[in-house]
């Protein structure tokens, strides 16, 4: 049984469509349709936080609210969700007063032009939503999905320690919903199937994982869309047709993070943020290279899976996830066949994925105790940048010797890729200077990079080998050897 | 009990932003937000994909023929003429009909039921092209011998070439500054509503709404009287709305007159960078004479500009480089000018600081040049060549007013300058990939328009007879705080509390014939243009209540709420009722104009500034020399805004200023391929900072400070020149850099500093380059 409507919740009200095509973005929606203007377009690639909204949607049973940039956020994909906008946000006492989030902003002088406002007094609603105590750091991080041109950040900074100081969490709208919304969220799910279009522009939901399988069977070309974090711009900036897509950040068995003995499951559902908490557990040396990926409202909609599934030559995970030795299982039907990741990546533009086929899950063999795990991204700006170098590195050292050594690169050849050379001088060298040394030379004979926009080629093999340098430079024997 | 000595927000108290909770809330309404008329249509922009073309045919059919589309307009659809410079000049067409000048140059517009439907009826237009022969930069330029958009300029003082030859030492350099894009957080929008015959309403997002309604008025081919031109706020400006909006507004109202619809054009923010200007930038050759005490004998240099293919504002933008070449420092000789090129680029237009950045980072590589060639701290290169009151610019206009050495001491000590640097010194000494650098820069920056007609302001008040006042002035709100500001001034004007001012939009119908809120003017020509509204009223009021109450007028005093009457206090709402019941008029027209200045193009001289504003900054930065990531660990600022109107909002034009130089020094940059296609067309590939990126900062208004000239409650201007204390951290990363070659060596870091622009120093001074 298919339903042919989307519905979900929109600050206080509940909405039913019928008329939802693929295309359709939530920013539009609210702004022209619903006339709620308070949320605004600053670029609709979702690079500026303007349009920043909060999506709480149930997983597992618990409502969670997310930061989300409303501009490539598709209206379809809201199904289920509870959409919240700035208008909705209000003080504790009913009266029209200010949140304490707001209030903070006013009196900290946090705004002059103002049009990134509203979208940043929803990423630091969302931060005070989760973390009533945030460090500097941890502000600065919650903002790295929002450009403001007028202030310099620090009214800003200080508004958000200032809203911290002033609490209050427990009375907030939101927060005394919360209930309330968690059962209209799960009464809304039921499992089926959704369809709905604008005339030829249709967005089909699958009702579960096993559905996604069959309806992919039944549309082979379709597109399928996971956070909509890179396919929402083919729709804003390339006015792509991508019907029929097929949506999948919905599906909770994509949404699943697992340890399985000695093997990291990610869903390809699972988004960045999500994720986070298994690379702080079990690849801690990676996590300030999680912390650089995009911004938050592009973290918690955004996908590992999807990251690796439009294999783009300068994603973020897959250095370290080949590094690290990761599979892709990919399904096609109910079978399904598991690749190592280094394979996925056939060619620029072309991946290991037949039509009809689907990434449902990477696997990531834990590392075994002891490895050195390094994780790197060389980007004009250090915070929310695509990178122009990424560089993921394993390696084993037995008896102070490198036993095995895993590098692989981002942005220095059409695909993401290992750099056999650099490998080689590695595996079974002493783990000694000169050893990263003759790696760092190797660089050169593993890659022909590319002068574009983010670096030129010298640069990036400059500093490709430079990045191995660096690393020794980094480990405990260097420190020891540089004191002797 | 509220202190009744002054009102809440009387000129000189930090209150917040007149807008601040409406935008908080989401209400604060832009152009976009703007519930549209019924029957609305949506434009589109059709842009060229070729850099310098010949249009050999441009097939319009299939755009036509696509959904949703009402007309398509072209340069044969404009009645009147088909050029919006805002210099007069017939270089700058609406639409492209014979020759395609830069990538992403509008040919047509498509106009449709949805913003959808137009964008996506534009992609379908066939447009068959000849190349021609393409230059993207001023270097190209010139080895093409393309011509100048503009008149060049050149200012002289002394024998430049003889003083070089006499000089003790010389160097000789280049000097390559990137430009910027705005990246106001609103992109360009227009909202034209066809009226009556040829009447026209346009709601645009500009800096300039008296600029629009001249353009639309030619454009259309109607008289000024039937255009009106309004704009409440913007998503900020910059200088990208001084004149870049006239597209916008144009194709808008053509829009509207074809079809006798309202219509709206928001661009999309890639064909925002695309098809509109940016800050210019330089390719600057020069020759520095000095000795070895590090003085200053003769600076000669020549300022090459990619203005792109039109004029637009080009002119007084590289003039003004020449204006800010000196910075703060006295040249005995100084020869420079400017070389305005044409590029087969977008026309490069106004940026906060318009060309003066640009001159001032010429300035302190001069010093650095200096600095590293004698081995002294360019700190103290830059104490030694300040000028001292007395001594002539380059434009011979002389420094009358110089508080540097002050603000400098100050800025030494509070920020501990001279240990950190030792500190600097030592942490380099130990030879690791991590250097550090700390510098310490001034600056001084002319206040005025260098066309020294624009200095003008007007302003209109109307007094309601239950006490409230309604404040229009010609100055455009964009983020800056200006109408707060004025509003300020009003309210110590009146005695009142500002909760009874309402400052509307600015609109071409009640203060007419304004001048661009730009030059960091707003506040000095609008804040008096409203004061003198103010005490026309004023000055009424105290005749009538003399006249009623028999005494003299100096006994009529204007005190917090009230005005005292021969010792009377009668509240302000009862005296305004009053007089209008003795039908005194409520309403008033202001206007100013900035006295002593003048400039004469033709000789080079004059003194096209009433004063200056001043400021320094000391910025310490880390660099890693294996990548050349870095990171500014900490900022601190002194500077100069005289006796401030409002120091939360002025600190926070500092603070904003400081951040906007800094990321166009850093990570800020523009990218063309060799087709002349801009690739770094949207906030995915071109970076400006953000919070993680701010560093620790110290800001302080320099509080003794008053402006020597009669501005609006001595303030200074401050728009403007916070952007140049980011100088001190492009200095800073160039010391970072320089100590891998033990400071021997002026490492010519060229902005912006990128990590590959650093490291590629790095690794040139390493090889002893």
């Amino acid at each position: 049984m298919t339903r042919n409507h989307i519905r979900f919740l929109l600050n206080g009200d509940e909405v039913t469509l019928t008329e939802c095509g693929a295309r359709d973005m939530l920013l539009d929606f609210l702004r022209v349709n619903r006339r709620l203007t308070g949320t605004k377009e600053g670029c609709a690639e979702g690079d500026c936080g303007a349009c920043t909204v909060l999506v709480g949607r149930l997983h597992e049973g618990v409502l969670r609210y997310d930061p989300v940039n409303a501009c490539i956020r598709p209206l379809a994909a809201c199904d289920g969700c509870h959409t919240v906008t700035v208008e909705a946000l209000h003080g504790a006492d009913g009266s029209g007063s200010l949140h304490p989030v707001q209030r903070a902003m006013v009196e900290a002088h946090g705004t002059q032009c103002g049009f990134c406002t509203p979208g940043i007094v929803m990423a630091l609603y969302a931060l005070w939503l989760t973390n009533p105590r945030p460090s500097r750091e941890e502000v600065a991080r919650a903002l790295q999905g929002n450009l403001c041109r007028c202030t310099g950040y620090g009214p800003i900074l200080d508004a958000a320690e200032a809203a911290a100081s002033a609490g209050g969490q427990e009375a907030d709208a939101l927060m005394r919903r919360r209930d309330e919304v968690a059962r209209a969220l799960a009464a809304m799910r039921d499992g089926r199937r959704v369809e709905v279009a604008r005339e030829h522009d249709r967005a089909i939901l699958p009702g579960s994982v096993d559905d996604l399988a069959a309806a992919l069977m039944e549309h082979p070309d379709a597109t399928i869309v996971a956070g909509a974090t890179d396919v929402g711009l083919w729709v804003t900036k390339h006015l792509r047709d991508i019907a029929p897509a097929l949506f999948i950040a919905h599906l909770p068995e994509l949404r699943r993070t697992d340890v399985d003995g000695d093997t990291l499951i990610i869903g390809a559902g699972v988004t960045w943020d999500e994720a986070e908490q298994m690379v702080a557990q079990h690849l801690p040396e990676a996590l300030p290279y999680w912390h650089r990926v995009a911004g938050w409202q592009v973290r918690a909609a955004g996908t590992v899976g999807g990251n690796i599934a439009n294999g783009s030559p300068i994603g973020d995970s897959p250095p370290l996830l080949i590094a690290l030795g990761a599979e892709v299982t990919l399904r096609q039907g109910d079978a399904r066949r598991t690749v190592p990741l280094e394979r996925y990546f056939i060619a620029y533009g072309k991946q290991d994925r037949q039509p009809g086929e689907f990434v449902e899950s990477i696997r990531i063999p834990l590392p075994a105790p002891g490895t050195r795990i390094a994780a790197e991204k060389i980007s004009k700006r250090p915070d929310s940048d695509i990178t122009a170098v990424a560089m993921g590195l394993a390696l084993t050292i037995e008896d102070g010797r490198i036993a095995t050594a895993r590098i692989a690169y981002g942005g220095m050849a059409g695909i993401p890729r290992r750099a056999p050379t650099v490998e080689a001088a590695l595996t079974g060298a002493p783990l000694a200077e000169a050893s990263f040394e003759a790696a760092a030379q190797a660089v050169a004979q593993d890659f022909t990079p590319l002068s574009d926009w983010r670096a030129s080629a010298d640069y990036r093999r400059l500093v490709a080998g430079n990045l191995i340098r660096r690393f020794w430079l980094s480990q405990p024997e260097a420190q020891r050897e540089a004191a002797e | 009990m509220r202190d009744t000595a002054t009102p809440r927000g009387a000129a000189g108290q930090a209150i917040a932003h007149d807008s601040a909770e409406r935008q908080v809330r989401g209400r604060a309404a832009y152009v976009d937000d703007i519930r549209e008329p019924a029957g609305t249509l949506h434009a589109a922009l059709g842009l060229s994909r070729t850099a310098h073309a010949r249009i050999l045919s441009l097939d319009l059919a299939p755009v036509r023929e696509a959904s949703g589309v009402v007309a398509v307009l072209t340069a044969a659809d404009i009645p009147g003429t088909n050029n919006i410079s805002p210099v007069q000049k017939n270089d700058d067409p609406v639409f492209a009909e014979h020759e395609i000048m830069f990538h992403g140059q509008p040919l047509f517009a498509v106009i449709a039921e949805t913003r959808d439907q137009a964008r996506r009826a534009a992609l379908r237009a066939k447009i068959e092209t000849e190349p021609l022969p393409q230059a993207t930069t001023a270097a190209e330029a010139q080895a093409q011998d393309l011509d100048y958009v503009t008149a060049p300029l050149t200012l002289a003082r002394g024998d430049a070439k003889a003083a070089l030859a006499a000089a003790p030492r010389r160097i000789e350099g280049r000097m390559k500054i990137g430009g910027q894009e705005h990246l106001y957080l609103e992109g360009q929008i227009a909202l034209a509503i066809p009226g009556e015959d040829d009447e026209i309403a346009l709601h645009v997002s500009t800096q300039h709404p008296t600029e629009v309604q001249h353009i639309v008025a030619h454009v259309l081919g109607v008289p000024a009287h039937a255009v009106v031109a309004t704009v409440r706020r913007m998503g900020g400006g910059f200088g990208g709305k001084e004149s870049q909006m006239n597209l916008t507004a144009a194709v808008a109202a053509l829009g509207a007159r074809a079809t006798g619809r309202p219509v709206k054009l928001r661009l999309d923010r890639d064909d925002d960078m695309l098809s509109t200007g940016k800050r210019h930038d330089f390719d600057i050759r020069y020759a520095i004479g000095f000795d070895d005490d590090g003085r200053i004998h003769a600076v000669d240099a020549d300022f090459a500009a990619r203005c792109g293919f039109s004029a637009d504002l080009s002119g007084p933008v590289t003039d003004r480089a020449l204006f800010h070449s000196d910075n703060a420092y006295y040249y005995p000789a100084v020869r420079v000018s400017s070389h305005p090129m044409r590029t087969h680029t977008v026309s490069n237009t106004a940026f906060r600081g318009f060309g003066g950045p640009q001159g001032v980072l010429l300035a302190e590589r001069v010093i650095e040049e200096i600095a590293y060639a004698t081995g002294r701290d360019p700190a103290d290169i830059r104490r030694l060549n300040l000028y001292r009151n007395g001594q002539l610019t380059p434009y011979h206009q002389p420094v009358e007013d110089m508080i540097l050495p002050r603000l400098l001491d100050e800025l030494e000590a509070s920020s501990d300058y001279r240990a950190r640097r030792e500190a600097v010194l030592a942490f380099n000494a130990g030879g690791t990939h991590r250097r550090r650098g700390i510098a310490l820069t001034p600056v001084k920056f002319g206040i005025s328009f260098t066309a020294t007609h624009y200095n003008q302001g007007g302003a209109l008040i109307h007094v309601y007879t239950d006490g409230s006042i309604q404040l229009n002035h010609g100055g455009t709100e964009m983020g800056q705080g200006l109408h707060t500001k004025v509003a300020q001034v009003v309210a110590d004007a009146f005695q009142v509390g500002i909760e009874r001012i309402r400052v509307t939009a600015t609109t071409t119908e009640k203060v007419p014939n304004t001048s661009a809120t730009a030059a960091s003017s707003g506040s000095d020509l609008n804040g008096m243009a409203a004061l003198d509204a103010a005490e026309t009223i004023k000055a009424r009021l105290v005749a009538f209540l003399a006249a009623a109450k028999g005494c003299d007028p100096s006994e009529v005093r204007f005190i917090p709420e009230h005005v005292e009457v021969a010792g009377e206090p009668i509240p302000f709402e009862e005296v305004i009722n009053n007089a209008y019941l003795a039908r005194v008029q409520l309403s008033a027209t202001g206007f100013y104009a900035t006295p002593e200045i003048h400039w004469n193009r033709e000789t080079g001289r004059g003194q096209p500034f009433y004063y200056f504003a001043y400021g320094a900054a000391v910025s310490e930065v880390e660099v890693d020399l294996l990548t050349g990531e870095n990171r500014v660990l900490r900022a601190d600022i002194l500077h100069d805004v005289g006796r401030s109107l409002n120091p939360a909002i002025d600190l926070g034009q500092v603070e904003g200023g400081f951040i906007q130089g800094m990321g166009w020094l850093t990570t800020e940059e523009l990218w063309w391929d060799d087709q002349g296609r801009l690739r770094t067309h949207a906030p995915s590939t071109y970076k400006i900072p953000l919070a993680s990126d701010r560093p620790k900062m110290r800001i302080a208004l320099a509080e003794w400070s008053e402006n020597p000239k009669r501005t609006i409650r001595r303030s200074k201007a401050v728009g403007e020149p916070p952007l140049m204390l980011a100088a001190s951290v492009l200095e800073a990363l160039s010391m970072a850099v320089a100590s891998v070659a033990d400071y021997r060596i002026c490492p010519r870091l060229d902005p912006p500093a990128t990590p590959e622009a650093i490291l590629m120093a790095a690794e040139r001074l390493k090889a002893g380059r």
